[in-house]
């Protein structure tokens, strides 16, 4: 076992990012994820790789999609408001099947909103933040450790399928420290016969191109675009269980929110409350099949979400509505304390709680 | 066992180092440990303050919102969190900024005029490691070598200079 070293998140990140391969980075600064871009302006052009401040996230997201399209691995990352303007750019990954790791340090929206943690992105996420039928495959860390195996895993997935992988961090996660072991394993390379790599390596043009103007041709490619997407549902959901084997109450929260409930879960315990929860690592694709199981047995669901309610719709929609689910959140940069959820628990077992 | 730290002052004390040496020390001890950063635009001047949890245990939420140790530099960190601070915890402040009564009967309060002690001892900018030291001899969280070991592991040898003056803060402030 590697020895643990203490590093900030963002720091983290971009160093697993490099583990992974990763030779290409481009950002435009923004708080609260300003360290993955000045790790990368010191590492990169150590190791030959490049770092560019584009002139704005536009910018950059245009130049990952010239960089995936000669096939290396490539990365950005942003805030919540910087991932609005790149959103165009994402859709057009999508359009183009090109792999790409982009990194979303939460912070308070709408508009330019503020520079505290949020959550309140997951639709942007989820629902698509760009335009045309696309998912992305969204990982949400809870741990620093959690930063670098799925910065190092989202490299991998997005290369697996010719998908767009998306980090769904926030501003705690990208500034806090915690122990973390870089021992990541082998890089795993992927035959990339699509990549604009020149004539030399490979018979015929290769063209990278999200633009069809026949109808049933576009049709073609989105259908089978989700016939992948299906075999990601299948194969790469990935969620954590906390002491669900008697709960009554299932508490479904991610990333920092999971680390503050999973405190009031067990100050529940303390009490005599049955509570467990469950926690989506990867919240595309979503654990339906972790909740709808899991609503077989306990009485109700809380989504504790730093959003005014987002999540929680697909927990309804995981559950077919089967079960009351209930909804705590704290919005605008605030964190919910473990005892507001605690309290929230006590409402929902005293029926004394309103359903979402 | 677990111990929920808060370190708060001004920006520019220190304050994020100090708690970074904590964390640090505790890794290096085996423990579970997190440190969470106020951030945002009080790098100079305006409050800042660090969250920082030691334990043997995994540790759910990194926000240390009800420290069992508050380390308070400024007059406002005090006011903010003296009734937040735990029973039985304790709270360590710098008796040089804070010239107020700290009246609390279930935590022990111990005052240390570290940015005096750190101007009088040729330490300028070291009060916040003086107050370290004095967090180390106060409670059980850490023990003086492993903050002395530690510290001589973050200081780049180039900078021994400064290693020699960080740990004569810390032994200033332990034996004070």
């Amino acid at each position: 076992m590697a020895e643990k070293v203490l590093m900030k998140g963002n720091e983290a990140l971009a160093e697993a990012a490099i583990m992974a391969g990763c030779r290409y980075y481009f950002g435009y600064p923004i708080t609260p994820q300003t360290e993955v871009a000045a790790y990368m302006s010191k590492r990169m052009p150590k190791i030959g790789g490049t770092f560019l401040q584009a002139e704005s996230e536009v910018a950059a997201i245009n130049m990952v999609i010239g960089v995936s399209a000669c096939g290396k691995r490539v990365m950005t990352s942003s805030s919540s408001p910087g991932i609005s303007l790149k959103s165009e750019g994402i859709s057009y990954l999508a359009g183009c099947d090109l792999p790409a790791l982009i990194i979303n340090v939460q912070r308070g929206g709408p508009g330019l909103g503020g520079i505290q943690p949020s959550q309140s992105d997951y639709f942007q996420a989820l629902k698509g933040g760009g335009h045309g039928d696309y998912k992305l495959i969204v990982l949400a860390p809870a741990s620093i450790q959690e930063m670098v195996d799925l910065t190092f895993k989202g490299f991998d997935l997005a290369d697996k399928y010719r998908m767009q992988t998306m980090i769904l961090a926030d501003g705690t996660m990208g500034q806090m420290m915690e122990p973390v072991s870089l021992e990541l394993g082998q890089v795993k390379e992927y035959d990339k016969p699509w990549a604009t790599t020149g004539t030399g390596t490979h018979e015929g043009r290769n063209v990278v191109n999200s633009l069809s103007l026949s109808p049933a041709q576009l049709e073609e490619w989105n259908i089978s675009r989700y016939e992948r997407y299906k075999i990601v549902e299948r194969d790469e959901v990935m969620y954590e269980e906390f002491m669900m084997d008697d709960a009554e109450i299932c508490v479904v929260a991610f990333g920092i929110a999971a680390r503050v409930s999973k405190n009031a879960v067990m100050e529940a315990r303390a009490k005599g409350m049955k509570v467990g929860m469950i926690r989506p690592i990867t919240l595309w694709p979503f654990p339906k099949d972790a909740l709808k199981n899991a609503s077989k047995k306990v009485k109700s669901f809380l989504s504790v979400e730093l959003n005014m309610g987002q999540m929680v719709d697909d927990v309804k929609l995981a559950i077919d509505c089967e079960k009351p689910v209930y909804f705590y959140g704290r919005t605008g940069g605030i964190i919910m304390t473990p005892n507001e959820v605690l309290n929230k628990l006590i409402e929902i077992e005293k029926g004394e709680a309103k359903a979402w | 066992m677990t111990s929920k730290i808060l370190i708060a002052g001004f920006g520019g004390q220190g304050i994020l180092f100090a708690g970074k040496a904590l964390a640090f020390t505790g890794l290096k001890a085996d423990k579970e440990v997190s440190w969470l950063p106020s951030y945002g635009p009080e790098m100079r001047g305006g409050t800042a303050n660090c969250s920082v949890t030691i334990s043997d245990e995994p540790i759910g939420s990194p926000i240390v919102d009800k420290p069992d140790i508050l380390v308070a530099m400024n007059l406002p960190s005090l006011e903010k969190y003296l009734n937040e601070t735990e029973k039985n915890g304790y709270i360590i402040f710098d008796s040089s900024l804070i010239s107020k009564e700290v009246v609390r009967e279930d935590v022990s309060i111990v005052g240390i005029p570290a940015t005096k002690l750190a101007t009088d001892n040729g330490l300028d900018g070291l009060a916040n490691m003086i107050i370290m030291g004095k967090v180390i001899r106060e409670t059980s969280v850490l023990t003086l070598d492993q903050i002395k070991n530690s510290l001589s592991q973050m200081v780049p040898a180039k900078k021994a200079e400064l290693l020699e003056k960080n740990i004569k803060a810390i032994e200033l402030g332990f034996n004070y």
